[in-house]
This record gives C-alpha cells, structure tokens and sequence, in this order.
C-alpha cells in the first residue's frame, strides 16, 4: 500500500476491498491505542531481552548500542515489558510525562 | 425455439440451474426446502451434472460455502426459504460487500410466529437492504430465464454482485407450468464461463474479507452503493441480450393496460398475474384501471417507476408482507418514497394482502380497488389496512 488507508477515496478501493499487498498491517498504528508509554533507564538494563521475549506485538527491537527500545508506533502500552523486566529498568509512563 | 415441456417450476429451476453449468451447490436439505436442490441432488449424484453437492448442516453453511467457493472462482447456487433465509441473513451481507457473484433462488415463505410454511414476502423484506440485486418474478418461465440472466449479470465485470431471484413459495414453487426450455447451445453462447477479478490461489496470494477501520468503511460502503445503483444499464443490456435470444424481454417495471388509467394496481412477484385479470374485469366494465408490476427490486428503479405511475390519480400498491409498526408494507413505503417531492403525484393507498398463503382471487384486487376509490374519494388519502381480515 503506498498511502495510510486513512487517505483513500472509495473510487481507489479494489472491487470487494480485496487486498492485493501482502504485510500491509504493518501500516496499521496501534501505538495511538496507549495511555501509558514504556520508557527505559538504561543505567538499570542487563540486556537480558526478556523485554522483547514478552512483548506480544513484537514492538521491541534491538538498537545499534545493545538496548531493546520499543518501537511506539506499534506499543500499545500493555506493560508487560515493565512487569517482566528483573530490574525494574523499565517503567510505564504518561505520554508527554516522561523525564 | 426451445422445447416446449410441462415441469413443476421447482424442477425446472434446477434444471436451468444445470444448463447454467454450475461449479458448487450447497443447501441444506430439509424444511425449509423446495425440489430445486431435491431434483440437483439427483443431476449430480446421477452424473448429468459435473459440480459438487455440499449438503450442509444449516443455512448459515450452506451460504458460507458458496462464499468460500466463488472466491476461489467457482460459479455457486444456492436456494432457500423463510426461517433458513433468517438463519443465513448475516453471510447474506458478507457476500454482496465481498462482490461474490453467487445466484440464489428464494421460494419467499413466511416468517415464524405463528409457524407457517405458506408463501409471503417476510423473508425476503428480511434482508431488504443485504446487496445483492433483486427480482421478483412472476411466474415459472421467468424464474428459468432468470437463472441465466442473473450469472451473466451478476458475473459481469462491471457489476460482480451476487443476484436473488425471489419466487413465491408454493403458488410458483410447487406447481406444473408449461416451460420453453433454451437449447443448451444458446446457454453457452449466452453465459460464457465465469471469469473472476480476483480470486484465492495459492500462485497469487490476496486477502478477502479483512478488517476494516472505521476512518476506511464509509469509503468501502459507497464504493458497494455507487456499484449497485449503476449496475441498471448493465441489468436492461442483459435483458437485452436475452429477449434478442429468446424473444422474451423484460423490464425492471412492466406495465399492463395503464395507458390513460387514473387508478394502477401495483404488485410484484405472482399477485402480478392475479391482477392482470382483474385489470381486466374492470376494463370490461369501462373502469380506468391498469396495472404495474415491480420486477427489480434492488436497486429499485426509481426513473422507470416514477415514468410508468407519475400520472395516475391513485395507486393501490399491494404488500405481501407486514412492516411491524411501520409506515406500511415495505412496497408502500419504497413506492411513496420514489414519489415524494411532486407536486402533482398519485395517492397511495395500501394493502397488505395474501400473508402466510391466503388466497387472493382477482375479485379480491377488485374490492381493493373499490375500497381504495372510495376511501380516496372520501379524503383518506395514504389509507393503509391488512385486507381482509375478521373484524
């Protein structure tokens, strides 16, 4: 899909809203679903990964440092990652009340 | 011209059926059921007819396999009636907004309470607004004609909707009626296979029937809207088409006898035979009665309505079935909506009539007229009344 659905006009749908591009739910925001938002103290990270094992959108990935960051356009702010993690390096916050 | 033979019109509907050479049929056997999938069962399991029989466990099915089967590009039939049409009413919905172009024969019976097998138009004003394109026919020919009209139409590449053609149960269903058959050569040449848009394959993979998210659906809705409401051209082409091979034409509104008449007798499915006698009795006498008869339903051909009822003074619009607290029957309502906003428009008066099977005679489309002249005659315009029944 080359635009967010949000943007197409009815003449542009294929005849029964059939989809012709395979893996286009990856354009699909589920991260404006959050309240809170999982923000990382990276003092506290043993780079364990239980994070990214338990997230069960697959939202985290492993940056270019080591760190597991969680990818906000898909978090839906579950927490999971935050409960799981063994040293309480990540904590779930506001969206905008982060330090 | 084909063959003349007399057939029980259910018979004759699988037998079109066959020559419509379908890929799938699946039906669920018992009540309530007519001998179309009685008598396809047989073609199949006989060997005269190379499709598969999915005898399913319920409506519900035996709909869904049709939409699973013409996704993958499989011409597909189906037929039912009243409490198995309620039971399929929400994969009725699926398969018009996934532009699945199955054909299903409703033998319209009434809805329960009380229990009735007898004939009415309940079920089909059940799923009204479900897509799919609709006809009402009158009589056993019409409905073997449109098993062939309604594939080539639905099929085309312009329209791709499922089509119902609604009979009325028992009255048209179970009774013999001498048939002109079309010679296998002419079907063919008529309906060439089915060539889907899109269909399911392994080689290319698409995806029906996903999720869509409220700021996408309105969008999705009319894209379904603009399609049926301009598949009219294309539905009078196929018709076309038809009576140039056959001889019988037909039209989304027929009239009879209206030229001059100041008061039409409105009807749509079987009444519309009945009628016409009576239309006649009364042209006898000298009185200006004519008759109009709706055979598309959906879309409704509002133009061809408004061109063939704009100059009568009254029309007695005759319902078979009843819209519980509503503005009338469910014709009533469409028609006086076709004719808001003229100035110079006929009163509407209604009837709802014949429900659950009973008989009404043409003498019985006399007293409606009678009654209708005189209640208009007297100020009651947009009368409304269930005819006949014991005070």
């Amino acid at each position: 899909m080359t635009k967010p659905e949000s943007e197409w006009t009815w003449k542009e749908l294929p005849v029964g809203n059939v989809v012709l591009e395979p893996g286009n739910a990856s354009q699909y925001r589920t991260g404006d679903w959050k309240t809170l938002k999982p923000v990382l103290k990276k003092e506290l990270c043993i780079h364990c990964g239980l994070c990214y094992i338990f997230c069960p959108d697959m939202a985290y990935s492993l940056d270019k440092e080591g760190y597991f960051i969680a990818d906000l356009f898909y978090c839906k702010g579950c927490g999971i990652c935050s409960k799981e993690c063994p040293t309480g390096a990540i904590s779930m916050v506001l969206d905008g009340e982060e330090k | 011209m084909g063959k003349r033979v007399g057939m029980e019109v259910s018979v004759a509907a699988a037998e079109a059926v066959k020559q419509a050479n379908v890929d799938v049929i699946s039906a669920y056997p018992i009540t309530p059921q007519t001998h179309i999938v009685e008598h396809l069962s047989e073609l199949v399991a006989n060997g005269e007819l190379d499709a598969e029989f999915f005898c399913v466990e319920s409506e519900h099915s035996a709909l869904s396999v049709c939409v699973g089967a013409e996704a993958t590009g499989a011409r597909s039939f189906t037929c039912t009636s009243s409490q198995g049409l309620a039971l399929m009413s929400e994969i009725t919905y699926i398969a018009s907004a996934l532009r699945l172009p199955i054909v299903m024969i409703i033998a319209n019976r009434t809805l329960s309470a009380p229990l009735s097998i007898w004939n009415d138009h309940s079920d089909a004003m059940s799923i009204r607004d479900c897509g799919w394109i609709q006809f009402f026919v009158e009589n056993g020919q019409e409905v073997y004609d449109h098993v062939f009209i309604s594939y080539r139409l639905g099929e085309d590449r312009e329209v791709l909707l499922p089509v119902i053609i609604n009979m009325d149960g028992f009255i048209l269903s179970h009774v013999i009626e001498p048939f002109e058959m079309i010679e296998q050569e002419k079907i063919d040449q008529f309906l060439p296979p089915y060539q889907p848009l899109y269909r399911l394959h392994p080689d290319r993979p698409v995806t029906m029937g996903a999720f869509a998210l409220p700021s996408i659906f309105a969008e999705t809705k009319k894209a379904q809207e603009v399609a049926i409401r301009s598949s009219i051209p294309k539905i009078l082409d196929v018709w076309k088409a038809f009576g140039e091979m056959t001889g019988r034409y037909y039209h989304p509104i027929e009239t009879y006898r209206i030229e001059d008449a100041e008061t039409l007798l409105v009807t749509m499915g079987s009444f519309s035979e009945t009628a016409s006698v009576a239309v006649d009795e009364m042209r006898e006498k000298g009185r200006s009665v004519g008759l109009v008869k709706i055979r598309l339903w959906r879309p409704f051909p509002f133009e061809a309505f408004k061109k063939a009822t704009l100059q009568a003074k009254q029309l007695v619009v005759i319902d078979r079935a009843v819209s519980v607290g509503g503005p009338g029957g469910p014709v009533a309502s469409e028609v006086k909506a076709a004719l808001y906003g003229y100035d110079s428009r006929p009163s509407v008066y209604n009837f709802v009539a014949g429900i659950s099977g009973r008989d009404v005679s043409p003498s019985d489309f006399i007293k409606m007229v009678d009654k209708a002249e005189i209640e208009i005659e007297e100020g009651n315009k947009e009368g409304y009344e269930l005819y006949g029944v014991r005070e």
